[in-house]
């Protein structure tokens, strides 16, 4: 994979720093919850990183994004504050939502994520049907096992119809918790746009500069033209879908940790920094008070 | 009182001080109008709800017309269409969904309680999230078994959601307002019977007031008592959809049995506004059928409030434990009838 060690030098400090954080981010909450210092869930995007990192400079702020259950590295390829996630996470002084939202339940300036599959897809298109004309457009992530559920189809259907500013990223990891593609989708997200006329772009690669340059122009068309589009990645989850919960055959995991920029990143000077400075982090966050929640 | 003043100054609006009161359904679709025209930020999203057709129910007609892409046709997609209210109720606008039938309700059943009821909360703050569904429901028109439901009672208690129904006596107009103004997502239950019925009329032996304060326009609770009499025997409390069912036994009672009876009719469901009996039996009445209902609801209430005061446990009586079947003798057999109320409360007196 020298295209990929290549990509990964290529990355501007800007873009590396961001998909360190995240990496760090992940593992820090996967260990935290090993020792015992994070109850309930979380679901991490290790490997799937550099998708927020790409998209982030095509977005605005104005843009609203709705998340999914894997959206820490969504929400840090935005706004970048860790302290506040982690601090949401533990349920801590200084908490996103108080400790109310958690891992998956996260409103942050124009960043909302809610827990249910699908529910958030007629959600953006409301949204977006009250950006329309103005520019700004409403980005959702969605994974492949997401289009199981019909709220995408009945989404879809009416963004398509009513030509409103939503840009729809799936996030294919080629598998739903424990499902492999393969088990749960018949035919494909391409013919699923297809059938309501909606553009749709497949991208395998993991290149950044790659990805913003194919995305840049469709972009821009979803804001002027107000043309709904479905942007596929083609991606590996590298852990398990929550915790200690993976079931994938050894090769199959060879092949997501092949696909994994961060081999080429790792044990640089920005790595260590970045390491170093989740682990303060995750220290300060730590030892902070609980959350107050004061209720309306 | 003012209510009853807004009532009259609507009914004026209507041109109807000199002809009878505007029927339920027009007085709806007049108070939809006016939301529209006061607020610039207010969508409408329903099946078949736009000009000519003008929804299945006609709430919606005119709307489309007069407000162009404000008022929207939608896909036939309950679940979605609740979201894209939400959507526009998060990023700024307000939206009123219509259902065509409240049964099709079941399909918003996520959009409702996983996400526009619990956005408004569970991210830790008050998010307003301003947004009324509208479900007409009942039966007693042989629509049969899944165009006839009162699904009401599947959504008491889901916090962050407030159930409303219309009634003849609460102001339209006044009672949307209400709504919009909480930035809660507010059901209303509309009883499809109730559309054909005139508004603030409840026959010439009774008077029809307002008890206590609403924290929000609309959420009064309207009394209908008897014209000059005492302390009632019985107090019934039934929602709007029953009112005319409750008026219709109440009026037999007294005629045939001597029974004086007051009937409380609450606009909002849920969360439960103050009823305040004026009498010591007390009857619920409502369209649901048995089981779980918004009247055990009420009866809980109740009871832990003014059991002292009362003299025998709240009597519920609502549809059979059933189907509701679509031939209208069958149906009669299943749904709550005004007999039914009669009965209950004889059974309750004495």
């Amino acid at each position: 994979m020298t295209g990929l060690a290549e990509a990964v030098r290529g990355l501007s400090t800007e873009d590396l720093r961001s998909l360190l954080l995240i990496r760090h981010f992940e593992l820090s909450l996967l260990r935290l919850f090993e020792a015992g210092q994070i109850g309930g869930t979380t679901h991490t995007c290790l490997g799937q990183e550099y998708i927020p990192v790409a998209l982030s400079p095509l977005l605005r702020p104005d843009d609203y994004v709705f998340s999914n259950h894997r959206g820490h590295g969504h929400l840090l390829a935005r706004y970048g504050d860790a302290p506040g996630l982690l601090a949401e996470i533990m349920g801590r002084e200084g908490a996103l939502c108080s400790g109310v939202g958690g891992s998956q339940h996260i409103y942050h300036h124009r960043f909302l994520s809610t827990g249910v599959q699908g529910e958030s897809l007629p959600v953006a298109v409301g949204t977006a049907l009250r950006l329309k004309g103005t520019g700004a457009l409403a980005c959702v992530h969605v994974g492949d096992g997401t289009w199981g559920e019909g709220a995408v189809y009945e989404a879809l259907n009416m963004a398509a119809l009513w030509r409103v500013p939503l840009l729809v990223v799936v996030e294919n990891n080629g598998i739903a918790q424990s499902t492999p593609t393969h088990r749960h989708l018949a035919g494909t997200i391409a013919a699923r746009a297809a059938a309501f006329d909606l553009p749709h772009i497949r991208l395998a690669t993991t290149d950044i500069g790659t990805i913003r340059a194919e995305l840049a122009p469709l972009v821009a068309a979803v804001r002027e033209e107000s043309c709904p589009i479905v942007v596929e990645f083609v991606t590996h989850r590298l852990g398990p879908h929550s915790k200690g919960d993976d079931t994938r055959p050894a090769q199959e995991l060879d092949e997501a940790r092949a696909a994994d920029w961060y081999r080429h990143a790792a044990g640089g000077d920005l790595d260590l920094e970045i390491q170093a400075l989740v682990g303060r982090i995750v220290a300060d966050v730590s030892a902070r008070p609980l959350s107050v929640w004061e209720r309306a | 009182m003012t209510d009853v003043a807004d009532a009259r100054q609507s009914a004026a609006r209507e041109g109807a001080v000199q002809g009878p009161a505007p029927r339920v359904a027009e007085h709806l679709n007049r108070a939809l109008h006016d939301l529209l025209e006061a607020d610039p930020d207010l969508h409408v999203l329903g099946e078949d709800i736009t000009d000519p057709y003008g929804g299945a129910f006609k709430i919606t007609k005119g709307l489309s017309t007069r407000f162009g892409d404000r008022v929207r046709s939608t896909p036939i997609s309950e679940g979605a269409i609740t979201g894209v209210g939400a959507g526009l109720a998060l990023a700024g606008a307000k939206a009123i969904v219509e259902i065509m039938f409240a049964d099709f309700v079941t399909l918003a059943f996520d959009q409702l309680a996983n996400f526009a009821a619990k956005s408004t909360a569970m991210y830790g703050r008050p998010v307003p999230v301003p947004l009324i569904v509208r479900c007409p429901s009942g039966g007693n028109r042989g629509y049969g078994a899944t165009h006839s439901q009162s699904p009401q009672k599947h959504f008491i208690g889901i916090p962050g959601l407030r159930v409303y129904e219309l009634t003849p006596f609460h102001d339209a107009t006044r009672l949307l307002a209400g709504m919009l103004e909480q930035g809660l997502p507010c059901l209303l239950f509309e009883d499809k019977v109730l559309y054909t019925r005139r508004m603030f009329e409840a026959g010439p032996l009774f008077r029809v007031g307002f008890a206590g304060r609403g924290a929000y326009p609309g959420d009064e609770v309207a009394r209908v008592s008897l014209d000059g009499g005492g302390e009632p025997d019985c107090t019934l409390i039934v929602p709007g959809g029953v009112a005319h069912r409750a008026l219709a036994a109440a009026e037999d009672l007294l005629m045939e049995h001597e029974v004086v009876c007051e009937i409380l009719v609450p606009s909002r469901l849920h969360p439960l506004p103050e009823l305040l009996p004026a009498s010591r039996h007390v009857v619920v009445a409502e369209e649901s059928t048995a089981g779980g209902t918004w009247g055990a609801d009420v009866a809980a209430a109740l009871h832990s409030r003014m059991w002292p005061a009362l003299r025998k446990p709240v009597t519920l009586v609502s549809s059979a434990d059933s189907v509701i079947p679509a031939a209208a003798h069958l149906e009669r057999e299943v749904l709550l009838q005004p007999g039914d109320i009669r009965r209950a409360v004889l059974e309750t007196v004495t």
